[in-house]
């Protein structure tokens, strides 16, 4: 599989008090085609940045940014990007919100839109306002809503932090079942390490002050992924030693 | 159907006490013998004097003059107030550019106008088109700006994210996005056309609510000059309403209701 994404010596800092804050330092991370790969981390980790300067929405940075062996400059459709907020506008229908985002020259955008919504089982709330919807429903629209416009990658910064347990969990199974039938490759930045083990193919782990990776782990889970098997306890161990130390862990496992 | 639930009915109904009261009072005050007809009338003849101008066919041509101004002088004050509003809403140098002039040409009241205006366009419908049109053009064009200023930033980014086109992000984004904020100002704008068509009637014109009262000044009746005002409040009030209408219909994406689905 090739690389989606490449990044090399990735640096961003912010204006602050005290001269230049640095927020991201010394990034270097490949993604290949078609995997899922979670950046977890504290906040101020520089998470949502790294996820922001991939979109295309913060050019401002030291480095080298590339998909499909292009520099990013800026965001477009082929890029398509789940926000914590469902963001949509509030005065346009479910429906009327994905059409919003297609571009001109689509053909059928009815059929496109209507597969969109069935695909995240929202069929016969074509003509529901978002103040009318749920947060788990307004973020389904939302995930329909960049999926009708075929993007090549899909940015989700903390999609399901917003939502409560049990609707997340069923989120998340509904992005594993959806990936299954389309395997777009994804980036999930998220603060929840169940949810980056147990959607990621590859987790990659970073500190804060100044944000920088601090380890990358495969994780390979059987399939269907479990949230309780030993593999995922395992590797849970791994990263939360990573974050906490191996003294400082709060929590001991005995396996 | 919800608009006779109680609570509606309740409302309203106290809504007509005072006018009501201030009628009886009226009403008293005649029958005690108080009112002079030449300085205050009865309220029968202010229905009398409605009645016969009515069957003389003189009322509805004062009132559909009136109204026909009113809306023109408007909906001109509406296209330029929207169109220089997303400009100036859109674009910091724009904005910059018409800043002190717009701020220097607010604070002087439409009426103020009137003698240039007369000078300037002469005493027909122009020179009042041209009070209405300032009168309803600083409400809207304000508000057109602050709507638009206060929408939040995360959808300006969404466009960009989808690529939106700018025609389409003005008519899905910015207009809807600031259509609570302009339909306050239209409302003001309307009712400042309205009080401004008045002002310009009273001062040079053959017909009109505002030339009625004139008229009744200077034949001494102050019963037409009574039915004037009342009409004058009464049209004010079914314009707002009727706006207050449309402006629910196209918000409705915004009425509280409750998630159908928790």
């Amino acid at each position: 599989m090739s690389d989606k994404v490449i990044i090399k010596n990735l640096n961003k800092s912010f204006p602050g008090n005290n001269g230049q804050l640095r927020v991201l330092s010394d990034i270097n991370l490949s993604i290949q085609e078609g995997q899922i790969v979670s950046v977890i981390g504290g906040s101020g980790c520089g998470k949502s940045t790294l996820l922001r300067i991939l979109a295309g929405l913060d050019t401002d940075y030291q480095g080298e940014v590339l998909f499909d062996g292009k520099p990013v400059t800026k965001p477009t459709r082929e890029k398509g990007i789940i926000f914590q907020d469902h963001r949509l506008l509030p005065w346009l229908t479910a429906e009327e919100n994905i059409r919003f985002s297609l571009p001109g020259d689509v053909p059928d955008k009815n059929a496109l839109i209507q597969h969109y919504l069935d695909l995240v089982g929202l069929a016969g709330f074509e003509k529901t306002y978002p103040k009318q919807l749920s947060g788990g429903m307004a973020q389904r629209v939302a995930v329909a809503r960049a999926l009708a416009n075929k993007p090549k990658i899909l940015l989700l910064d903390e999609p399901f932090g917003a939502l409560d347990a049990i609707t997340k969990i069923s989120m998340q199974d509904e992005l594993l079942s959806i990936w299954d039938k389309e395997p777009i490759t994804m980036v999930l930045v998220t603060h929840d390490i169940d949810e980056a083990i147990y959607l990621g193919h590859r987790v990659v782990v970073m500190t804060p002050r100044p944000g920088r990776i601090k380890g990358i782990y495969d994780v390979e889970l059987n399939i269907p992924k479990s949230r309780t098997g030993l593999d995922f306890i395992k590797i849970k161990e791994v990263v939360f030693q990573e974050f906490f130390g191996a003294s400082g862990s709060p929590f001991i496992y005995n396996i | 159907m919800k608009f006779f639930k109680n609570k509606t009915l309740r409302f309203w109904l106290i809504s007509l006490i005072l006018p009501l009261a201030l009628l009886g009072a009226w009403k008293g005050a005649d029958l005690l013998g108080m009112l002079k007809p030449y300085t205050m009338p009865k309220p029968e003849s202010v229905i009398d004097t409605a009645v016969e101008l009515a069957a003389a066919g003189k009322l509805h041509v004062h009132v559909l003059s009136s109204i026909l101004l009113v809306l023109k002088g408007f909906l001109l004050a509406l296209a330029a107030g929207l169109i220089l509003g997303v400009l100036i809403g859109l674009s910091k140098r724009i904005e910059a550019f018409f800043e002190l002039t717009v701020q220097i040409f607010k604070p002087i009241p439409p009426i103020a106008w009137i003698p240039l205006a007369i000078l300037w366009l002469g005493i027909e419908d122009k020179s009042k088109l041209y009070i209405i049109f300032l009168g309803a053009l600083f409400p809207i064009l304000l508000n057109v700006i602050s709507g638009i200023k206060n929408i939040d930033r995360k959808y300006f980014e969404l466009a960009k994210v989808y690529e939106v086109p700018g025609m389409k992000l003005i008519f899905r984004v910015v207009l809807p996005g600031a259509l609570p904020e302009i339909m306050t100002g239209i409302r003001v704008g309307l009712g400042n056309a309205w009080v401004c068509v008045v002002a310009a009637e009273m001062i040079a014109s053959v017909t009109g609510v505002g030339y009625l009262l004139t008229y009744g000044r200077s034949l001494s009746r102050p019963d037409m000059v009574i039915l004037a005002m009342l009409l004058i409040g009464i049209i004010g009030k079914v314009m707002d309403d009727g706006l207050k209408f449309v402006s629910k219909m196209l918000t409705k994406w915004n009425n509280g209701e409750e998630a159908l689905v928790r």
